[in-house]
């Protein structure tokens, strides 16, 4: 049994007043014990508001949520809020993309890391404040006995980010979610963050979700990737096959639009042309149609399925990027 | 810490040596004054010229100023011109009232306000939210003396809850210790007496409390949207923890911040209602004061120590806000 099972999971918002807005469109995918995951999209494609809606931290008001999370088994979506509230922190654990933000400015960092443990470990604050030491020192924070005591604005981004990581695997959590966790962070932390979070998952056994709009990150971490459109997957495949042979043409011009040191000087930046913007409703075709290099008349008379591919990834394109087309 | 405040009070002593000059200057320009008040229209100006060389005010401004100044740092106010006590004795024995009625106004304020304003907000949009943010609008907007002489009809005249003027009713023999009646009764263990003090402080408390009272809400049920957007509300949730603890120690603690200072604010100003307030219940305290002391004589030496205090209780409350607001938020210790 995979240890997360998401099945055709809807979140539609809807304000009064408002047409409703479709974010997460029967997003349907599966995480096994230890395995990496990626959400890979561009802003707006939907692939936050699934790792909310998978931690049932969506506002209680203004959202409809519909279809199964299924965690070892148990439906998180039925589960009654304060069941919900048990699990979380405790089974699934979760990071955020702005570390700074992300921590409360008058709380010291050891008592943010100790109430975890008080919460779900029953341990009182005094060895709460010990494991949190040990943790702090796990996660590579130096003179993790000083850090306890001082505040987040006292601490620099990537120990900041450092503590949120040690915050959420406090519990030894069997899914960690990490939504964008290096976005806000310089480019040389970053690649300390994910040699960090890959050594952990690596040593814990944990699965994790990686949520990000950077194939950077995916190349280096991943398993398995599942990238979003419009609120749906579009294609899903191993990482290696992902970066082999990328069949959607939305995934094909993510690859092509990273710049690389190795191309030819002068050379154009590759773009996927049009923003977000200009998508169709998938009621209507695909939702790519409009910025597509591909597009053929089918593309316009309604959405594609999502079918398995050859290589055993899922892929929901008319026309793919045909297998020869080598990419750089 | 300690150079923070000690600023501060250098930075105290200034704005009271600032102020003290205005008001001088101020009370002795407005039209009429004691010699007009004590003497009455008939006076001859012989009289007149005797009674004011006799006050001092015949000297010029600048001299009267240092004078005045000098005897202040003496601990000397002057006497009362309508009663001749000292001004201190006769502020001394206001004060108590005021800051009874100003203190049971504010434990109201607090005490209601935070937490209604923090229901609004949890639960905004809902009936509560709405009868809250119309109910401040009002609470704002009556005038005290309106809303005192309509509680006041209401509650002694149709329904009789509530005493309807006075700190203690007729014939009962209280003992006074520090002139707070309440306490007085509770320190003496003369029960029924606290019992009514606390009987005639309610209506009074209630009137002087409408303003901050609905400012404290407005201001708490902005402040607790603005934190339950935080991110670190979410980081909050997504560890699981009980929904008490997110409260406390998650949202109210960074929502208050703002709070406090209102509170401050809110107490520093508490004067001007406490005027009104004291005229509609008769209670005899320092806005009773202020108004005998400008409507009969032109009290000037009550009126200025009166104005010294409040400017001083002011400022000294909103010290106390900022090193509290220092005590909570570790931002503030680091500058």
């Amino acid at each position: 049994m995979s240890l997360l099972d998401v099945r055709d999971l809807s979140v539609v918002f809807q304000r009064r007043g408002e047409q409703p807005f479709t974010a997460v469109d029967k997003v349907s995918f599966t995480v096994e014990p230890g395995q990496t995951v990626g959400l890979v999209g561009e802003s707006g494609c939907g692939k936050s508001v699934t790792s909310l809606a998978i931690m049932g931290l969506l506002p209680k008001r203004g959202n409809k949520v519909d279809g199964e999370v299924l965690f070892d088994g148990t439906d998180l979506l039925k589960l009654r809020r304060d069941d919900m509230r048990d699990r979380r922190g405790r089974d699934i654990g979760m990071i955020f993309q702005d570390p700074l933000s992300s921590l409360n400015p008058v709380i010291p960092i050891g008592v943010q890391v100790a109430e975890v443990l008080e919460r779900h470990q029953g341990r009182d604050r005094k060895q709460a404040l010990r494991e949190a030491r040990e943790l702090l020192d796990a996660v590579g924070i130096p003179d993790p006995d000083r850090r306890l005591k001082e505040y987040p604005h006292q601490i620099s981004g990537g120990m900041r980010q450092r503590a949120l990581i040690a915050i959420a695997l406090a519990c030894k959590p069997r899914l960690l979610i990490a939504d964008e966790p290096t976005t806000a962070l310089d480019v040389t932390i970053q690649a300390q963050i994910l040699t960090l979070l890959k050594q952990l998952v690596d040593d814990t056994g944990t699965a994790l979700i990686m949520i990000t709009h950077d194939l950077g990150v995916v190349a280096g971490l991943c398993d398995t990737v599942n990238v979003l459109y419009g609120g749906k997957v579009v294609e899903r495949a191993r990482r290696h096959e992902l970066f082999a042979q990328p069949r959607h043409p939305y995934t094909h011009g993510l690859l092509n639009s990273v710049p690389r040191l190795d191309s030819i000087r002068g050379e154009r930046l590759h773009a996927i042309r049009g923003s977000v913007a200009d998508n169709i409703p998938w009621g209507e075709g695909c939702a790519f149609a409009p910025r597509c290099d591909n597009v053929v008349d089918a593309c316009l008379e309604g959405p594609p399925p999502l079918e398995p591919t050859a290589t055993g990834g899922d892929l929901r394109c008319n026309n793919p990027v045909s297998e020869e087309v080598a990419v750089p | 810490m300690l150079r923070v405040i000690v600023r501060r009070l250098l930075q105290l002593v200034v704005t009271l040596i600032a102020l003290s000059a205005l008001i001088f200057i101020w009370l002795r320009n407005l039209p009429g004054g004691p010699v007009d008040a004590l003497l009455g229209e008939r006076a001859t100006p012989e009289t007149r010229a005797l009674l004011t060389k006799a006050l001092g005010y015949d000297q010029p401004i600048h001299v009267q100023y240092g004078k005045f100044m000098q005897r202040i740092l003496t601990g000397d106010f002057g006497n009362s011109i309508r009663t001749g006590d000292p001004v201190i004795e006769v502020i001394g024995r206001a004060f108590p009232a005021t800051f009874e009625l100003a203190l049971a106004a504010m434990v109201i304020a607090v005490g209601l306000g935070i937490p209604l304003g923090y229901l609004a907000a949890r639960w905004r949009g809902r009936s509560l939210d709405h009868l809250t943010v119309v109910g401040t609008l009002l609470g704002i907007s009556i005038p005290i003396f309106f809303l005192g002489y309509l509680l006041k009809d209401v509650f002694t005249q149709n329904i009789h809850w509530f005493p309807p003027s006075g700190r203690v009713g007729i014939g009962l023999d209280n003992t006074n210790i520090t002139g707070f009646f309440v306490l007085d009764g509770l320190l003496t263990r003369e029960f029924d007496a606290a019992a009514d003090a606390l009987w005639h402080l309610i209506l009074p408390a209630l009137t002087l409390a409408t303003i901050p009272l609905a400012v404290i809400v407005r201001m708490t049920r902005a402040s607790v949207l603005d934190v339950l957007n935080e991110d670190y509300v979410r980081t909050a949730e997504a560890k699981g923890l009980r929904h008490r603890t997110i409260r406390k120690r998650h949202i109210l603690r960074n929502a208050l911040l703002p709070v406090v200072t209102t509170i401050g604010l809110q107490t520093g100003a508490l004067l001007s209602g406490a005027v009104l307030t004291e005229k509609v219940y008769n209670w005899g305290g320092l806005g009773t004061l202020i108004t005998d002391s400008i409507t009969g004589s032109r009290d000037y030496p009550v009126l200025q120590a009166l104005i010294l205090l409040a400017a001083f209780v002011f400022v000294v409350v909103n010290l106390l806000v900022d090193l509290s607001y220092a005590f909570i938020d570790p931002r503030v210790r680091v500058r």
